[in-house]
């Protein structure tokens, strides 16, 4: 029998994905879906903790999320394409104009 | 094994397959099919934990929505997959990401097996939901009902994104404007 515990584990592993996508990731556009890729799995767990608990509230968290997800990728993408009219590169290492 | 668990087998092999391609991806339009493949997926496990609706809604604004804005801006920004991405990071920093992104996999482990499997919160789906459970009207009552405050906030929160992002992607050098304005009639007076 499974149960919300093989749900969490993937959630889990989705995560850890995302985090190692982040710290990885030497292409931008790569590293803002990781991101993504992170709050998918927060997504995921919600859901599960939702149905295992019998409870609706979950599915409208999982809405101000998904709002968040694409408010974030519409700003992001925008500082890429400014970005990128600059330095001519998707290379993060490349971004340092902020560092001293 | 019942179908349940085929399914649940299958859609979670696939979405970690789909994510685990992506972050390995040089190219960023590969990278976000991959992700694509991973959020079909993963729409999967929301029908089977009974979300019908949001496992739509994430098809439909993920998939139809934000990916293609990914899409859009590598066609804008014209990538393609080739681009000098620099030298690998030096062995020492390797090292560091590896030791980072482990001990963090670790740590839900760890919590997952000292709560999880001491059984402190429930495990196993409670068969008994209500037939309606997941469905477009009990989202839309919970949206509109209790959660209309956070609910209505979240076009505030769009709208300055909206407005963020026309900002920062907005071209501000009078000089490329002009010499664009110059080039544009040359070309008419051509």
């Amino acid at each position: 029998m499974f149960g919300i515990t093989h749900f969490l584990f993937i959630a889990a592993l989705l995560f850890g994905i995302g985090v190692t996508g982040v710290l990885i990731s030497r292409n931008i556009i790569v590293l803002l879906m990781s991101v993504e890729l992170m709050l998918n799995a927060a997504n995921l767990a919600i859901i599960a903790f939702s149905r295992a608990l019998n409870v609706m509230d979950g599915h409208a968290f999982v809405f101000l999320v998904l709002t968040v997800a694409a408010a974030e990728a519409a700003v992001g993408l925008a500082m890429v394409i400014t970005i990128f009219n600059n330095r001519r590169s998707i290379n993060i290492d490349k971004y340092s104009m902020l560092k001293w | 094994m019942n179908l349940d668990g085929l399914i649940f087998i299958i859609s979670a092999a696939v979405t970690i397959f789909g994510a685990v391609m992506m972050i390995m991806q040089r190219n960023p339009v590969a990278a976000v099919l991959y992700f694509i493949l991973s959020l079909v997926a993963q729409a999967v496990l929301y029908v089977q934990l009974g979300a019908l609706f949001v496992g739509a809604v994430l098809i439909i604004v993920y998939s139809g929505a934000i990916l293609v804005l990914f899409l859009f801006v590598i066609m804008l920004l014209n990538l393609r997959g080739d681009e000098d991405l620099g030298a690998p990071s030096a062995p020492v920093s390797q090292l560091t990401k590896f030791i980072v992104s482990i001990g963090i996999v670790a740590e839900f482990a760890f919590i997952m097996w000292s709560t999880v499997f001491s059984n402190s919160i429930p495990t196993g789906i409670i068969a008994g939901a209500s037939d309606n459970f997941g469905s477009t009207e009990q989202v839309a009552k919970l949206l509109f009902g209790r959660y209309l405050y956070p609910f209505e906030l979240t076009s505030i929160l769009l709208l300055s994104a909206i407005v963020g992002a026309v900002v920062i992607a907005r071209k501000e050098d009078k000089d490329e404007i002009e010499s664009e304005a110059e080039a544009s009639t040359d070309k008419v007076t051509d």
